[in-house]
């Protein structure tokens, strides 16, 4: 009768949920595509210095992906008109600087035309500035993320980025329509815009990754940010082509990268000629951005959870 | 036994103070540049920092299930967010040998605005689940969360059980080798706290090793074997999980199990008797803070009588952390019972059964009261003594093997019988006779 008794199914307590959390097959755990990171890992202290671990995010790449995801859709959630937005920031820009600068004050940019010259520099000046704009903001207001779980905190900033990206596509769009518009032929040189975009995007993500971590700590940084972007963009020709740069500040569109970028990005689209040597100092400098700046936020990660 | 957690000489400091919370402004930074070498030399270390944790050893074998405990500050949250990497230790290292889920939150990374499908794959993403994963338990951990009809709604409409709900489904199929708990059971209603215990349950029976931290006494007994107490950040005890509670409830209950009045004036009472000391003790006298749920113990008291001709009675009530009333005795030995006690020194001692009292944390009011020739309090001590009643996984209290929370607030072991007439074993047809038909 015992026997009996004990041999029947579990009581009905609610012991239900047991039954599903219970893994389907030992291969779950023993993922054989899960790296050995995984299985065994060290932990060491502040002490011993800064690790850069690239493995580390190769491994977490698939978390990028959803972040940029997050940013993406959150961005244009509950808004009316939603991703018409990505066009309509840069036409309203083009706008008003063909007002100001075609109409009032007769900037020369040769052959093409104002609204063209103008909208070719702003499409990749707004992604950068958003760029550099979400990723400072991005740690602070995912302090609730980085203060409960692990995972590789570059990525944070990295999305943002990411994001500005799929909205600088859209409005590529814009640039195609008034190049028709404009009945400016697209040249083979188009085939090189993606190596401007690229770049664009490594010094986005090394300024956005370095005033990210710094603002982690010093606060003060937002509010600097904006100040700096304008300037910023006022020193590139963006606006404005080189030519009209007085030559004793030409050393400084030099040593912008933002210029040398700009302005190949827009040869790309207009077929006009390259000015390799200084699309060259952008590329050193960029990377040389890229790296101080992903060492500097790697040194600061370690305290992020503490101090945010 | 393999180590699945080896914490080796780790410190964690933090600093502190009045005009470095945290973050600096760049003010504050500029200024340091200049007095940063001179700082040096004025304040050494110490000044400002807190030391989080000192100096923790501890090794976790696999399949282990332990309890931490503590005072709030005691260091239980920094070792967690150490162990999960959120935050690394200031000196020392951590080895952890498998894959690590952390739940320090219900909803790590669930965004408002985004569906539940979406944060789904974003919260599991987030908390270390490789895409494919998802995919493959997407409708288990929609079904586990009963949001079917509501998987594709923004999460901010959601309710907030309808929102936890979702969030534990996530983390439930998380699968991890070594999972660390802190809190999340504080959380929720009471249907999910059990879900919570059901996978922690279910997760140590297949050998994976736990780390709960919890405030709750009752919870950290039944579930852990082993439990490490952690005061101003090192351990002050490791061991055997009611010897360790037993230490953590003696230090931090305001009532303990004993309570006395050395001098007679401060006693209360009246000028008829007056309390002198009252304790929780076990049927071997000792003074105890935690009762197993098995066995029978005592509430002594020991009182004064000052006057003659009175036939006191003394009383206990029982009440629970809620404030409800368990029950309340009253002496009513025959020896004494309608009898005037002469002057002098008394101890009555009430036994309380086993398997009686529900497992929490119990307060006892005693009093003496007469009630010839009309009833008359004598004396009080309300929160006279507290203690613990504490249940273990041993399987026979009368929770047999079930480890969620058992509601009531008493818990008898109460006998059952179960008849049954045996199936022959060729016969598949099931016949569900009762008893009284055979």
């Amino acid at each position: 009768m015992d026997l009996q008794t004990s041999k029947a199914p579990s009581p009905k307590l609610p012991h239900t949920a047991l039954d599903r959390v219970v893994p389907h097959s030992e291969s779950d755990w023993n993922d054989a595509a899960a790296p050995a990171a995984e299985r065994h890992a060290l932990i060491k202290s502040e002490a011993a210095g800064v690790q850069l671990n690239l493995g580390e995010l190769w491994h977490y790449r698939e978390l990028l992906y959803f972040l940029t995801l997050r940013d993406i859709k959150v961005r244009y959630k509950q808004t009316l008109m939603g991703v018409a937005w990505v066009i309509i920031q840069p036409l309203l820009t083009v706008l008003i600087f063909t007002l100001v600068f075609n109409r009032f004050v007769r900037l020369e940019t040769g052959s093409l035309p104002y609204p063209l010259f103008a909208l070719s520099g702003l499409l990749l000046w707004l992604f950068f500035a958003n760029a550099v704009t979400n990723s400072t903001h991005s740690l602070v207001s995912n302090a609730n993320l980085i203060t409960k779980v692990y995972f590789p905190r570059m990525f944070i900033p990295a999305a943002s980025v990411g994001a500005g990206l799929v909205d600088l596509s859209v409005a590529f769009l814009l640039l195609v329509a008034l190049c028709f518009y404009y009945g400016v032929a697209l040249t083979l040189q188009i085939l090189l815009l993606p190596i401007f975009v690229l770049m664009m995007a490594l010094l986005a993500l090394g300024v956005g990754l370095f005033a990210a971590a710094v603002t982690v700590k010093y606060r003060d940084l937002r509010h600097a940010l904006p100040f700096i972007i304008q300037l910023w963009m006022f020193a590139s020709p963006v606006i404005y082509p080189t030519s009209v740069v007085p030559q004793k500040w030409k050393w400084l569109v030099t040593i912008n990268p933002v210029a040398g970028i700009i302005e190949g990005f827009r040869a790309a689209i207009t077929g006009q000629h390259f000015d390799w040597i200084h699309i060259f100092i952008s590329l050193v400098i960029t990377l040389a951005v890229l790296a101080s700046a992903i060492y500097v936020f790697r040194r600061f990660e370690d305290t992020f959870a503490d101090v945010v | 036994m393999n180590t699945a957690i080896k914490i080796n000489q780790v410190s964690k400091r933090y600093r502190i103070g009045g005009l470095h919370p945290g973050y600096m402004t760049f003010r504050e930074m500029l200024g340091g540049l200049v007095t940063a070498p001179f700082r040096k030399l004025k304040s050494g270390n110490g000044s400002q920092t807190l030391w989080a944790l000192s100096d923790i050893n501890l090794e976790i074998g696999q399949g282990e299930l332990v309890g931490i405990i503590g005072h709030n500050g005691a260091g239980k949250s920094t070792l967690l967010k150490i162990l999960s990497r959120v935050t690394k230790p200031t000196t020392g290292e951590v080895e952890l040998f498998g894959r690590i889920g952390s739940l320090l939150e219900v909803g790590t990374g669930f965004h408002p605005d985004l569906t539940g499908r979406e944060n789904i794959f974003l919260s599991g993403a987030i908390l270390g689940m490789r895409r494919k994963e998802i995919e493959r338990k997407f409708d288990e951990i929609v079904a586990f969360s009963e949001l079917e009809k509501f998987i594709e709604t923004s999460v901010k409409w959601y309710s907030s059980g309808m929102y936890v709900r979702l969030a534990f489904s996530v983390a439930a199929h998380l699968e991890p080798e070594i999972l660390m708990m802190d809190e999340v059971l504080a959380v929720g209603d009471a249907a999910f706290q059990h879900k919570c215990l059901d996978k922690m349950n279910a997760i140590r029976q297949q050998g994976r090793t736990i780390l709960f931290v919890s405030h709750d006494m009752a919870a950290i007994t039944r579930l852990c074997r082993r439990v490490v107490l952690l005061e101003n950040g090192v351990v002050s005890f490791d061991g055997e999980a009611r010897e360790v509670v037993k230490r953590y409830l003696s230090s931090s209950l305001k009532t303990g199990a004993l309570k006395e009045w050395t001098n007679q004036h401060d006693a209360p009472g009246d000028q008829v008797a007056r309390l002198r000391r009252v304790r929780v003790r076990t049927s071997d006298g000792v003074t105890t803070a935690v009762v197993d749920i098995r066995q029978p113990f005592g509430i002594e008291i020991a009182y004064d009588v000052l006057a003659e001709g009175h036939a006191l009675v003394p009383v206990v009530e029982f009440y629970n952390e809620e404030g409800t009333e368990l029950f309340s005795t009253h002496d009513t030995s025959s020896n004494w019972r309608r009898q005037p006690r002469p002057p002098g020194t008394y101890t009555s001692t009430v036994q309380i059964p086993g398997n009686l009292l529900a497992e929490g944390s119990l307060v006892g009011h005693v009093s003496i009261m007469s009630h010839f020739p009309a009833t008359v309090l004598h004396a009080q001590e309300r929160n006279a003594v507290a203690f613990q009643v504490v249940d273990g996984p041993a399987g026979d209290s009368a929770r047999g093997d079930y480890i969620g929370p058992m509601p009531g607030v008493i818990r008898p072991l109460l006998q059952w019988t179960t008849e049954t007439n045996e199936l022959s074993p060729k016969s598949n047809v099931q016949s569900p006779t009762s008893a009284g038909n055979s």
